[in-house]
């Protein structure tokens, strides 16, 4: 009996042994590869300042650039929209979908050493649930989350919610560290201006208020032999030139976000140093639109919005305003996200068909040829392009006897205030579509976000079908079915047009060819940027 | 202490500013609260949207969900004890905001005024010494060039020629990113960078104080006093910037102290075009943000920095022509 069981002990040993050294051998290769790629250098990006640098109260890119690297989220995503383990090294979803399991990488840690663990994700939820625009529609099904276990977080759903999986990402869950964070007005925290303790691969260095903000590689980062680059710098460069100058003469290694405009592309693309790419902003789904207020005759007539809609010449407007950066839209949704709907019916530009409308809808031409006046808003801040496009939609109408005028509004907040207040009769601006149909489609045409609240239904759009359908989706598991009823959502609003969809724009990205490995899935540059190079980096450890 | 004394007359300057300063307060605020713009309603379409209980929640943080006279007696309250409040959107102290920032703006402005005041004065003196000659027809055309010229076309331009085609300057910024240097190091990063965006203000006003010189000067040059230090045989020089040129700064300062509100006006642009980090940028901003405190606390600042500039321009007068000082 003795002999077995030293034997077995021997067995036992032997095991072990062989089992460490080929995790000893798995960590020196993946050790090995990172040693081949270069580290060093600083990646200079040049955007716009933000107010804060807190990912869980604003959707807004400015924040969202510096914040995803200062901040961890539990999931990324890939350019098929499909969930990739970050601070979640697995999870589980439980077959009613009421469930999800997330299993946090142990040994990730915050800036100041101390461990990220399932507390600090419960909080940031609550935290973003709570703060986040899109905190209701993305985690309102979420009742509470559960922490079995330090490295263990348990989202429990009252209702299956797919948008909440799909919304866990650090542009609207960062995870924070509780420990800095749970004291005091999460709106005016010091942190959100000085964010000294984070999550990401990146930590907080300098925010020189109007110039810079410059973070530095955190050497503890969970994520063994990352991030490779030194420092990255945010510069805010508020002059569109300067900016291009920055670009050409290598001071500005990316811009990003259409940040540059499109007079200067031509341009840039011929610098041999420089690269562009239109891909990496497909989770905010960008598009061109306009909005019209329901509320206001005519266009309460639905063939009236139609005839707008065949007025306008989305061809033209892509190849003469917008440089060809831009596809037509072809649905409610763009024609990148997973639910779009590709066989609705055109509304092609044909000014005979719009005519038509106008004469059936009873608004006939009077003796001055003109049928109905209209006015028109636009996104201030939006570039020439938009203005453009309303002028050249003017010419447009004016075929077929609408006199439309265009109401530039003098800076952002009276835009904004008049959104708000539902004073407009058409609205030239650029939403985004965001990951998931359950935020995009539902904050823009359920009954329920009818509110003097910009960037919610302020068309006054009531269909109760649209309601039901987006309620049931929101709710379905399987992708097939939530797809289905997406499809029909955008039947009935391709048909009832709440909204002329125009042209999905193409946001370009200029980046400096030195530097590698910058992220081009859905969310581009608003992921980690731990597997980014610079190829004049030193190699070796 | 005489009535006619400096030290009574600065007094009685400060005391008739008081009443305009505190008017400036008040006008601010009628009209600001009278513009279009909601700053909760732009608060929350920066953040992207969110509920109507969060509109409410902002509204009451930023309290505007008091009476406009109920507002301004808050307000005016913590304005005389010299509290300015909080920026809505930057979540800091006003005053703080602004001496964080006045530097950058005060340094851009003296640097362009002081190019303005040197370059005009001397091509002014030239063209005054020859007044039919090519070099004064030249010099006049310039400075009427330069007076055209609006000044973010000017900024622009500048940025192309010395940043991109013959690149001497940076074209952005207060100084390099993270510059980690010496004092010295760290002064030289920012002239270097003040160059382009200093130029570009003080070129505008070049003509306009080279004009004034000119015609100044011509008016003194055929003093008789002028006449007899010549014959006297003083070196040209001499009677040119010790004599004559004392007796014609007198406008050129009244100029530079009226001239300075458009310096601070013109910095807006300029500032906006080279990202310098300035009060002007910072202005710009808050009004398109309507944040409310902020721009109060600037418009106030400018103010008691125009009256004060005015009050030690009158000073320099009396200290440079003796007569108004015994008046």
């Amino acid at each position: 009996m003795k002999t077995i069981k030293r034997s077995r002990l021997k067995d036992v040993l032997v095991g072990v042994i062989i089992l460490l050294s080929i995790l000893g051998f798995m960590g020196s290769t993946s050790i090995a590869q990172t040693e081949k790629i270069p580290r060093g250098g600083t990646l200079k990006i040049a955007f716009m300042e933000p107010p804060h640098l807190n990912t869980a109260l604003t959707t807004g890119p400015p924040t969202g650039i510096p914040a995803c690297q200062l901040f961890a989220g539990l999931l990324q995503f890939d350019e098929k929209f499909q969930p990739r383990p970050y601070l979640a090294k697995k999870w589980e979803v439980s077959p009613d979908g009421l469930s999800y399991t997330f299993y946090l990488e142990r040994g990730a840690t915050f800036h100041d050493r101390k461990p990220i663990t399932s507390a600090d994700v419960a909080f940031s939820f609550e935290i973003a649930k709570k703060n986040h625009p899109y905190g209701e529609q993305a985690f309102g099904a979420v009742e509470k989350v559960e922490t079995p276990d330090p490295y263990t977080a348990v989202f429990k759903l009252k209702h299956p919610s797919p948008v909440c999986f799909a919304a866990i990402h650090p542009w609207i869950l960062p995870i924070l560290p509780k420990h800095i964070y749970s004291e005091g007005d999460i709106r005016k925290h010091p942190a959100n201006i000085n964010p000294t303790v984070g999550s990401g691969p990146f930590r907080f260095v300098e925010w020189k208020r109007g110039q810079y903000i410059i973070l530095e590689r955190y050497e503890n980062f969970f994520r063994q032999g990352k991030p490779y680059l030194d420092r990255i710098m945010i510069e805010f460069i508020t002059d569109p030139t300067a900016r291009t100058i920055a670009l050409e003469t290598g001071a500005i290694h990316i811009v990003p976000f259409s940040y540059t405009p499109y007079s200067d592309i031509g341009r840039l693309e011929k610098m041999p140093d420089l690269a562009m790419t239109t891909k990496g902003f497909e989770a905010i789904g960008p598009r061109s639109i306009i909005e019209i207020n329901l509320r206001k005759p005519p266009l309460n007539n639905v063939k009236v919005r139609k005839a707008i809609a065949h007025c306008l010449d989305r061809d033209f407007t892509i190849e003469n305003i917008l440089m060809g950066f831009a596809k037509p839209a072809i649905a409610p949704l763009r024609y990148t996200n997973p639910f779009c709907n590709p066989n609705l019916q055109k509304y092609e530009f044909n000014l005979s068909k719009a005519n038509q409308l106008l004469d059936e809808a009873g608004y006939k031409r009077g003796a001055d040829g003109i049928r109905f006046n209209l006015s028109i808003d636009f996104i201030p801040g939006g570039g020439p392009t938009v203005q453009a496009g309303c002028e050249f939609l003017r010419e447009q109408l004016k075929k077929v006897g609408i006199n439309l005028s265009l109401r530039p509004p003098p800076d952002w907040a009276t835009w904004v205030t008049r959104l708000s207040n539902w004073d407009f009769e058409l609205n030239s601006t650029a939403p985004g579509d965001q990951i998931d149909p359950a935020i995009g489609i539902d904050r823009s045409f359920t009954s329920k976000n009818i509110k003097n609240v910009a960037f919610t239904n302020t068309m006054g759009y009531s269909n109760a079908e649209v309601d039901r359908l987006c309620d049931e989706a929101r709710r379905e598991l399987s992708f097939e079915t939530r797809r289905k009823l997406y499809h029909r959502v955008q039947e009935i609003l391709w048909d009832e047009l709440p909204i002329i969809w125009n042209t999905d724009p193409e946001w370009t990205t200029f980046y400096n060819k030195d530097f590698v490995g910058l992220p081009m899935d859905i969310f581009g540059l608003l992921n980690p940027l731990d597997n980014v190079y610079w190829r004049k980096g030193k190699v070796g450890p | 202490m005489s009535f006619n004394s400096l030290g009574f007359y600065v007094l009685r300057r400060i005391l008739q500013a008081v009443p305009v300063a505190i008017g400036i307060v008040l006008l601010i605020f009628i009209l600001l609260r009278l513009a279009p713009g909601d700053p909760a309603m732009v608060y929350i379409g920066e953040a992207g949207g969110a509920s109507e209980e969060t509109l409410k929640e902002v509204r009451k943080e930023f309290g505007l969900d008091k009476s406009l006279s109920e507002q301004l007696f808050i307000y005016g309250k913590k304005f005389l004890i010299g509290d300015f409040g909080y920026s809505y959107f930057q979540g800091k102290p006003v005053l703080d905001l602004i001496l964080e920032k006045v530097g950058a703006t005060a340094l851009l402005v003296l640097t362009a005024m002081f190019i303005a005041v040197i370059i005009g004065v001397l091509t002014g003196v030239k063209a005054a010494k020859h007044p039919t000659s090519l070099a004064s027809a030249f010099i006049t055309t310039f400075s009427l060039f330069g007076f055209a010229m609006p000044s973010f076309w000017l900024g622009i331009m500048l940025l192309l020629a010395f940043s991109l085609y013959i690149p001497l300057f940076p074209g952005y910024g207060m100084m390099t990113a993270g510059h980690a240097g010496n004092t010295v190091q760290v002064l030289i990063d920012i002239l270097h960078h003040l160059v382009l965006p200093a130029s570009t203000l003080g070129i505008i006003l070049i003509g306009p104080f080279s004009r004034l010189s000119k015609t100044s000067m011509l008016e003194v040059i055929g003093s008789d006093y002028i006449r007899t230090a010549r014959a006297k045989g003083l070196p040209e020089h001499k009677v040119i910037f010790k004599h004559a040129l004392r007796n014609a700064i007198l406008p050129i300062l009244t100029m530079a102290g009226l001239q300075l509100g458009r310096l601070l006006a013109g910095a807006v642009l300029v500032e906006t075009v080279f990202s310098w980090p300035g009060m002007g940028r910072l202005m710009f901003e808050g009004i398109l943000r309507r944040d409310y405190p902020l721009i109060m606390g600037i418009l106030f600042f400018s103010s008691v920095v125009v009256i004060l500039v005015n009050l030690v321009t009158d000073v320099m007068y009396s200290v440079l022509d003796p007569r108004i000082r015994h008046r």
